[in-house]
């Protein structure tokens, strides 16, 4: 039920990069028949990856992951283009590794906006063309929240984008392999995916880079991918990132009309079971996977160890565990107060999930809840308000 | 991540719940970083604890912490109950993660602040009883 934070490898993805460890292990970049049969393998991930796109292969660059791709986009944009601008529009929801690294830009002297979101999530493009500025050079805004699940309008932001003539990324970690994406159709002209998202391995992503686009490497060393990223190629990663992108790809339209009509089954029995309870993210546009609850007067991580304790792995919208104390940056945005951010859930299904389960989930944590809330102040405090409201 | 007996508190949390016409109340922490704590107290004309309960809206550590710290103080004197710290909290559920450190403070507070609210009713000084700092900001108003 936390299918958004990484998925298994699938047998037939692990069966398929297995020859790439000890049997077919030439380096890609050698002459030899070895090296070409390795060769071979990546070329056709990379054009698997490519037609999920819409691109070409040749556009694909591999990286070690999500967060390499966006730091890659965003700081080589940046630095490839500041004769031109130093502005930088994103938005308030983004994922760390793009927030992070804004925050890292604005440090080297690049100016970024980070644009606000509605209370479902979206971002408006209208606040995106009243954010650009003549030395705007880039506007990266996610395609998909990673927790919330709210599906953004990226080909609105992407025709805005071109017809001012600024470049376009879009973080698609959580969206890619889920949502049918179309760089060409959406005006795309970076966009960042990871493997482990889609049942591939971990360690392994893409940077499509449009054509023609001005880029400078990140990684720099040997000739890989047209000397744009340099470092010896993880063979076994993409040929199993490559994999999984062709079964999620042949997956993709019955997976998401399962995962969705379960994941507003789980949405609905929630609501309408477990009082003070609220959808985050909006009803509809969200990713077919991701179901996002706050319960007031319940804490998060309470809540997490108890679902654990009776097998259900959630995940929540704070942050604690990790060692700050701040609750999401994502439910902040969306204008929840801190104490129902506290209290929230995300739970992410996958195609092997069954009603009985989510009929589990359901049960459980209206045990939970109560529990939690029977120990808890601020229900106390509630219940006694409303007793005198009522007298 | 936890201790077995912080994990043992946090599934079966002593004295949990309220006591009406308690002695003296104290609630502290802040929704904000996710913890609120309220102790009850009921202490006796010899100045014994009588009965603790508590409140915690908090993580697993907070509900640990708050139940331990009532189990540290339970029958005990007024003065003994300020010597309970936030160590000797730690210390007996074998010990919190660093960034959970601040809960047990958050217990030592609360009791404290039950004290307060006990000197205060009955007109009394606790010696080395300080006012507790009650950091509980208004809860913002919000309806879901």
């Amino acid at each position: 039920m936390n299918n958004a934070a990484t998925t298994p490898v699938k047998q037939e993805v692990f069966e398929s990069m297995k020859p790439y460890f000890a049997e077919d292990y030439g380096n890609p970049s050698g002459f030899s028949n070895f090296s070409e049969r390795s060769k071979d393998a990546i070329e056709k991930a990379r054009d698997t990856i490519a037609g999920l796109l819409g691109a070409s292969g040749e556009e694909i660059y591999f990286t070690s992951g999500g967060t390499e791709s966006d730091n890659w986009a965003l700081k080589a944009i940046a630095f490839a283009n500041r004769k031109k601008g130093t502005h930088i529009i994103t938005s308030k929801i983004e994922h760390h590794a793009i927030l992070r690294t804004c925050e890292w830009l604005g440090k080297a002297g690049f100016d970024v906006t980070y644009v606000n979101v509605d209370e479902n999530g979206f971002v408006d493009s209208k606040e995106i063309r009243r954010a650009i500025r003549s030395d705007t050079i880039l506007i990266s805004v996610m395609t998909a929240n990673n927790e919330i699940g709210t599906i953004q309008p990226i080909r609105e932001i992407g025709t805005i984008a071109r017809e001012r003539k600024i470049l376009f990324h879009t973080d698609a970690v959580q969206a890619y392999g889920h949502i049918a994406i179309n760089v060409n159709e959406c005006g795309i002209d970076l966009l960042s995916a990871s493997g482990h998202k889609i049942n591939g391995p971990k360690g392994i992503g893409i940077l499509y880079i449009r054509k023609g686009t001005v880029i400078g490497s990140f990684m720099h060393g040997g000739e890989q991918e047209h000397g744009r990223r340099a470092g010896t190629y993880n063979t076994p990663g993409i040929v199993g990132f490559g994999k999984a992108t062709e079964l999620a790809q042949a997956s993709l339209a019955t997976r998401s009309t399962f995962e969705s009509e379960l994941r507003d089954y789980l949405i609905d029995r929630i609501i309408a079971e477990i009082p003070y309870s609220r959808l985050n993210g909006h009803k509809t546009k969200r990713l077919p996977n991701n179901v996002n609850i706050s319960f007031k007067y319940v804490e998060g991580e309470s809540m997490l160890i108890m679902l654990d304790q009776k097998g259900i792995c959630a995940s929540g919208g704070s942050a604690c565990t990790s060692g700050s104390l701040d609750p999401s940056h994502v439910l902040l945005a969306i204008g929840l107060p801190h104490e129902i951010a506290h209290g929230s859930l995300r739970i992410t299904l996958s195609e092997e999930a069954t009603k009985e389960e989510v009929d589990y989930v359901v049960e459980e944590l209206k045990k939970i809840v109560q529990r939690l809330r029977s120990m808890s102040p601020l229900y106390e405090d509630f219940i006694k308000e409303k007793k005198e409201n009522v007298q | 991540m936890y201790s077995e007996k912080v994990i043992d508190h946090f599934n079966k949390p002593r004295n949990v719940g309220e006591i009406k016409n308690s002695s003296g109340i104290g609630t502290v922490g802040n929704a904000k970083c996710g913890d609120i704590m309220r102790m009850y107290l009921n202490i006796d004309d010899n100045g014994i604890i009588r009965d603790v309960k508590f409140k915690t809206f908090g993580c697993g550590a907070a509900i640990a912490t708050s139940s331990m710290a009532t189990e540290l103080v339970k029958g005990k004197t007024i003065q003994e109950a300020l010597n309970v710290t936030n160590k000797a909290v730690m210390e007996t559920l074998d010990g919190l993660p660093p960034a959970k450190v601040h809960c047990s403070l958050l217990a030592e507070e609360a009791i404290h602040a039950a004290l307060w609210d006990y000197a205060e009713k009955n007109n009394i000084r606790i010696e080395g009883l300080k006012k507790p700092v009650n950091d509980v900001e208004e809860s913002e108003k919000y309806d879901i």
